[in-house]
């Protein structure tokens, strides 16, 4: 492992199958701790899928999906882990997660990764702060000491649901939504119901944010705003950003690394101009035979 | 363009329309009305069947549906008055006053009864009316926490009023535990119940529960008929201990309450103070409602309700999250099934049919999913509504000593829900409170706001 900065998150030969169909095959990458990682691909090219591998709303088929906070750790560590069955190991100079093995809400809650959906899946009957709150559910359960302390008054939850509601404040203010606190969430239009969502995950106090498509159905200036959220977020707090995007001027302006699928392999995996550059790449997105693809390429090359 | 603004030409007259919908719905009462009203068997002298036709019903029946959609279209064709909005905050305000209002009637209820209608009549208006209605009251709020807040249909309620009640049976007959010491056992084993039942049907959802939980309902049910050796079959159990005032029994003994104060004996001081201890219990199941929506448990379940997914993604453990909704709920309802058995001295498995569970729901949807006063306020007009229609015997005068006003009160109460429904689809009240709030709390428009089906 020569590489500089330490993965954050490292996929590892990981497969889905739906019955016969293969939608992600043997896909092998990794984050990096503090970057903004993106996923493109053309319509059904399985990147939906991985999100929901890596956030555990899926089980792979095989594969290993290890996230680590702190340190790295051998290699040695990591096949003792995985020999051993458990889910994560922590202690010591960090944490390493196995998601394929942890439900979904364990993922969210202890290996810190949070999301947001391709169709927007907000508490819409609950407030613009309701939802923020909700989002601090297992840092306030455990100040509510698991309810009963709250249920008596306990001041402990007084103060915990002040420090929630300050943190809420600090995203609405970020999002631009500290006006509309009081108003139901399904009430919002659509492109502040999708910064909503963002400020949501953010408030779980993720490691890493996995952005299902946030620029969809936005208009350009709306998009504009948007990256501009992304690269503020990332630069302010310490987090990694994993992104499924179509619209390419999003993706080339914030991303540090970028990884093309298509029919569930990838076909590319570097910096915006490598890929922007990779005949691959544009073969995919023109759809261009597989045995064309040399072709292509010589023709781009000069 | 003016092709667009011109008034789209008529296809016939209003008025022709309606009567012809009107005619359509009275065909229909027609058809309806041929097979179920039109003939009537009965047995003449001889011994044998003969058929009575009764024409003039049909007729009453047809008419009757002409008229009513008739009525009905001219009232929805008539131009809709726009509501004036209310101030923000005033709906909270009102609410609030209403329901303080309402905690004063309640407390006073007894008295007003002795007042009003004096010794004798008062016991029937504390027990079958207060106490009744107090009951399914607390019945309400406990199947809100399951039903409106978390939004998991629950049409097997009554079987945790059934543990509730068969263990303060079961706890004060074989181990003489007192009233007081059965009351949180009874809830507890309730809560016991409504765990035992989360865990297999947690995975489920929308109608798949609601089936899941019916079936339960009836298990409980038909096991507490089979099981004889230990609840006495449909016998039930009797001799109940009654609830005692701190160690005072009430009765006409030396020792008993009356005695002790020095007071003349009357069976009015038992119903009185059983209709003092449904109340603290329904005000305690209200208190700990309210106070769990403002905790992250309770906001976790009506999360749950808007979106199980995005719970899960937040890092909620939305299995956790449904038991304890099923378990408070089933826990109230345990407390209220231990009073129940103890107020009534006998039950049996007749007191926990499917019709309970049924009642029970409806008071919730009815009120609104969610709200308490709604709760409140629909518990008191089913329960009190259908105890008042027994007391209908006025309408013998009219309509001569015949008519037995009791058996339309079924008719009139699935009347009374189609019209709530049609005029209020989502309850009495429909709205909810934000359980927390920056500058101002605003209520939320009904049909944002989630049914657990999603």
């Amino acid at each position: 492992m020569s590489a500089p900065a330490v993965p954050l998150l490292t996929v590892e030969h990981l497969s889905m199958r739906f019955g016969g169909l293969v939608a992600v095959d043997a896909l092998s990458f990794t984050v990096d701790a503090g970057t903004i990682t993106a996923i493109i691909g053309p319509n059904g090219a399985g990147k939906t899928t991985v999100f929901n591998c890596i956030t555990g709303f899926y089980k792979p088929t095989s594969g290993r999906l290890l996230l680590s906070h702190g340190t790295a750790s051998s290699a040695g560590e990591l096949d003792a882990l995985t020999a051993s069955g458990k889910r994560w190991r922590s202690g010591g100079a960090g944490s390493i997660f196995l998601l394929e093995r942890m439900p979904e809400h364990e993922i969210a809650a202890r290996a810190r990764i949070a999301r947001t959906f391709q169709n927007i899946r907000l508490f819409s009957g609950m407030t613009v702060l309701e939802n923020l709150i909700v989002a601090q559910h297992n840092a306030l359960m455990q100040a509510s000491g698991w309810t009963v302390l709250g249920l008596l008054g306990a001041r402990r939850y007084a103060q915990a649901e002040r420090q929630a509601v300050e943190r809420a404040k600090y995203w609405l203010d970020k999002v631009g939504l500290i006006e509309r606190a009081d108003d139901p969430a399904g009430d919002l239009p659509y492109g502040a119901q999708r910064r909503l969502e963002i400020a949501r995950a953010m408030c779980t106090g993720p490691a890493l944010l996995c952005l299902d498509e946030p620029a969809a159905g936005l208009n350009p200036r709306e998009s504009g705003d948007l990256t501009s959220l992304l690269k503020s977020i990332q630069g302010e707090h310490p987090i990694s950003i994993l992104l499924i995007e179509h619209d390419m001027s999003v993706v080339m302006e914030i991303s540090d690394h970028v990884i093309v699928l298509d029919y569930g392999q990838k076909i590319s995996d570097g910096s915006p101009e490598h890929v922007r550059n990779d005949p691959k790449v544009i073969a995919a997105y023109l759809g261009v035979e597989d045995e064309e693809v040399e072709q292509v390429e010589a023709e781009i090359a000069p | 363009m003016a092709v667009a603004d011109q008034p789209r030409p008529m296809a016939s007259n209003p008025i022709v329309a309606a009567l012809k919908d009107a005619l359509g719905t009275a065909l229909v009462a027609l058809g309806l009305a041929v097979p179920i009203l039109a003939l009537r068997t009965e047995q003449n002298m001889a011994n044998e069947l003969v058929l009575q036709p009764r024409w003039g019903y049909v007729g009453v029946a047809v008419v009757g549906a002409f008229v009513a959609r008739l009525f009905y279209l001219i009232v929805a064709a008539a131009p809709k008055r726009t509501r004036p909005v209310a101030a923000p905050g005033a709906p909270g305000v009102m609410g609030r006053a209403f329901a303080v209002g309402g905690l004063i009637v309640l407390v006073l209820y007894p008295v007003l009864a002795l007042a009003v209608t004096g010794q004798a009549g008062a016991v029937k208006w504390i027990d079958n009316f207060g106490i009744q209605i107090m009951i399914y009251v607390m019945l309400g709020w406990g199947l809100n926490i399951v039903v409106g807040l978390a939004g998991l249909l629950d049409l097997g309620y009554v079987a945790f009023y059934a543990v509730g009640a068969y263990s303060m049976a079961l706890l004060t007959q074989n181990f003489g535990l007192s009233f007081w010491i059965c009351l949180p056992l009874a809830g507890i084993l309730a809560a016991f119940w409504g765990v035992l039942l989360g865990f297999p049907v947690l995975r489920l959802r929308g109608d798949y529960l609601a089936i899941v939980t019916l079936a339960f309902g009836e298990i409980i049910r038909l096991v507490l008929i089979n099981w004889v050796p230990v609840t006495g079959g449909y016998a039930g159990i009797s001799g109940i201990p009654r609830p005692t005032f701190f160690g005072l029994p009430f009765n006409a003994s030396d020792e008993g309450f009356a005695a002790f104060f020095g007071l003349e004996f009357t069976p009015l001081y038992r119903t009185v103070f059983l209709f003092y201890v449904i109340l603290a219990l329904a005000l305690l199941t209200n208190w700990v409602t309210l106070r769990l929506r403002r905790l992250p448990v309770g906001r976790a379940w009506e999360a749950l309700r808007e979106d199980e997914i995005a719970c899960r993604s937040l890092g909620i453990n939305t299995t956790n999250t449904k038991l304890t909704a099923f378990a408070i709920g089933a826990g109230f309802a345990g407390f209220a099934g231990s009073f129940f058995a103890a107020r009534q001295g006998f039950i049996s498995p007749e007191s926990f049919t499917f019709l309970e569970s049924a009642v029970v729901v409806a008071i919730v949807v009815l009120g609104g999913m969610g709200s308490q006063l709604g709760v409140a306020i629909a518990a008191i007009a089913m329960i009190g509504g259908t105890e008042i229609l027994r007391e209908l015997e006025w309408l013998k005068h009219i309509f001569g000593a015949d008519f037995e006003p009791t058996q339309y009160r079924m008719l009139l109460f699935g009347l009374g829900m189609v019209i709530l429904m049609v005029w209020r689809p989502r309850g009495l009240i429909a709205t909810r409170q934000p359980s927390i709030f920056l500058k101002e709390r605003r209520a939320i428009r009904s049909d944002l706001v989630g049914e657990g089906r999603a």
